[in-house]
């Protein structure tokens, strides 16, 4: 009977195979994820026009704006006088413009002495975007002040991502949500769709079992996951040159508890859903709209309503993309993250010994 | 006196306060081709599911193949094929990969499985498609192929739910007689069905209503017994003092 477990995988491998929009979808959507995430919608800011006003110029004048054009973040856009600033915001032509107070050099060396605390240098800044308002301010203010040490009270060091990069950010949140998509969704939709059409009904009649019907079936799904979770991992060292400093044995364990997590998220849906439509739907609204939303994927945990934030300790990702960036951008090792781990087992062994009775109970 | 092979005895089905199946009890022989008529919503595939193993009595006891339906139900699995009222091989799989894949869930080894998919595919001239996916073929072929897969294992019964829906006449023709064929090599056949034609094509024919049984004959005792021209008349006479809808 040994041998009919492998008919069946290779059955379930089968259909895969031959649903090749269903593959394309699922070896495409990651890349695009990662992609999108990773470069497109960032809340990074780069290249922001910046021009300045400097009644009086000066070496140190110089300096400042050199230092601004050397900067990545920044492109210099020349001198404007007072009477073009709103001229240029509102066009758009320049997002950000520093005004150095008449006489500057002069002043400078007031504050240096402890005569005035005048502020000498105004930052005008577009803020239609308030993102990239922000941060150009913050970066701002960074450069500049970083050469008045006199003014600068913190010395701020940026830990883990120093650069900001927001890809560190989304790789875990994006794995976080592939993986309940390809596993959970996937497994899910196959299984009822088999109740559908009624082929279930004469594998039931047969003497196969259950049980090894359905682990047949997350057989190729779990091997998918893996190529896609290797896929991503590539994708997020070399593209997005996400550090991953905490090893990657840590990191491959984890993600393959969370298959598993997903695939028992994915039975769990089959014996409750009696139509394809109903586990599309159940998978969409009931485990991907929490996950955009609830498990730190795009907002902060600690940012939501304390309800919110309640609910969230339900959603599997949530600990999943905690751990992941702990582990890829800390640099922290499997062994620091046992708390989100030993709660993965748990959600994963009540998930699974949940589905599997229900599963049981109704085939009587 | 012949085999018997599914032999039942007050078979009930309750769901809830509703019977949907009540306390029939009949005899099948080895090789006979047994019609189980009724109406949408009689009871016909609540008992047929129960003589499948695919869900258990209410109360009653029988036997099918020798295996007893309340215990033995994996054993009676092994020995029966299974043809649903909706078309059930995997569309996006060849003829062939279908039938490997049935015979493998019986247990039939590699050579066994060759022989008998070729023997059967011969049968039905069908060798030639052996790799087109099934998916692709017209509805009276998969029927057909479904018919073969479901007794690729040889097995003692098999059961048929309305296996020709949606058929036209000549296939249906050419299904029964695969049918006849099968039974000729002494398959049993348990068969529902809504057209009263093939109901004369049965060794026997049973007819429920609301859950009982309350005809079981051969076709042409049938007739005579309510004086009818045709299995249409006596199923017509007899399914309108049914109360229940569907």
């Amino acid at each position: 009977m040994k041998n009919n477990f492998w008919q069946f995988v290779k059955k379930e491998s089968l259909h895969i195979i031959r649903d090749k929009r269903t593959m394309l979808v699922v070896m495409l959507i990651p890349v695009m994820l990662m992609v999108l995430f990773g470069f497109a919608i960032s809340t990074e800011v780069n290249n922001i026009n910046v021009a300045v006003v400097a009644p009086d110029r000066s070496n140190s004048i110089d300096d400042a704006v050199e230092t601004l054009s050397n900067n990545n973040y920044f492109t210099f856009c020349g001198y404007i006088t007072q009477e073009q600033i709103d001229e240029k915001l509102r066009s758009g032509e320049v997002s950000a413009v520093i005004v150095f107070t008449p006489d500057y050099d002069r002043k400078l060396s007031q504050v240096a002495a402890g005569i005035t605390s005048a502020p000498l240098i105004q930052v005008i800044v577009d803020a239609s975007n308030v993102n990239t308002a922000n941060s150009a301010t913050a970066y701002l203010q960074n450069i500049l002040l970083g050469k008045e040490s006199k003014q600068s009270m913190f010395e701020t060091r940026m830990l883990f991502n120093p650069q900001m990069k927001s890809a560190y950010n989304f790789v875990p949140g994006i794995m976080g949500f592939i993986f309940i998509l390809v596993c959970a969704m996937m497994t899910s939709v196959s299984i009822v769709r088999e109740k559908e059409t009624g082929t279930m009904e004469v594998l039931l009649a047969s003497p196969a079992r259950p049980i090894k019907i359905i682990f047949a079936k997350m057989i190729p799904y779990f091997a998918i996951s893996c190529i896609v979770l290797i896929m991503i991992l590539l994708l997020a060292r070399y593209l997005l040159e996400v550090p991953m400093s905490g090893g990657v044995f840590g990191i491959f364990t984890l993600s393959l508890l969370y298959l598993v997590l997903s695939l028992s998220l994915g039975l769990f849906v089959s014996t409750i859903a009696q139509t394809q439509i109903a586990a599309l739907l159940i998978s969409a609204m009931v485990m991907m709209m929490p996950i955009m939303m609830l498990s730190g994927l795009l907002f902060p945990i600690e940012n939501l309503p304390l309800f919110f934030q309640v609910v969230s300790n339900i959603i599997p990702a949530r600990w999943y993309i905690d751990a992941m960036r702990k582990m890829m951008i800390q640099g922290a090792p499997l062994i620091a993250v046992w708390k989100d781990s030993v709660i993965l087992i748990g959600m994963t062994i009540i998930i699974l010994a949940i589905s599997l009775k229900k599963f049981n109970n109704k085939l009587e | 006196m012949r085999d018997i092979v599914i032999s039942v005895h007050d078979l009930t089905k309750c769901f809830g306060s509703f019977t949907a199946v009540d306390n029939i009890s009949f005899d099948v022989a080895k090789g006979e081709i047994f019609g189980f008529l009724g109406a949408n919503g009689a009871g016909k595939t609540t008992a047929m599911r129960m003589l499948c193993g695919l869900s258990y009595p209410t109360s009653g006891r029988g036997t099918v193949a020798g295996y007893d339906i309340m215990r033995e139900g994996e054993e009676i699995k092994r020995h029966i094929g299974y043809m649903s009222q909706k078309f059930s091989l995997y569309n996006d799989l060849t003829v062939w990969e279908n039938m490997n894949l049935f015979a493998g869930i019986y247990g039939l080894s590699k050579e066994e499985t060759k022989k008998r998919s070729e023997e059967l595919l011969s049968q039905l001239n069908f060798l030639s498609e052996r790799n087109t996916l099934v998916g692709s073929l017209p509805l009276g072929w998969k029927q057909k192929l479904a018919f073969v897969v479901a007794t690729i294992h040889n097995p003692d019964v098999v059961f048929l739910d309305e296996p020709t829906g949606g058929v036209d006449p000549i296939t249906r023709r050419q299904f029964w007689e695969l049918i006849y064929k099968a039974s000729e090599r002494g398959t049993t056949i348990f068969v529902t069905t809504h057209y009263m034609d093939e109901a004369e094509y049965c060794s026997r024919v049973s007819i429920m209503v609301d859950g009982k049984i309350c005809a079981l004959d051969t076709p042409t005792r049938l007739k005579e017994k309510y004086s009818a021209k045709s299995m249409d008349e006596v199923f017509r006479t007899l399914a309108r003092k049914a109360e229940r809808g569907e």
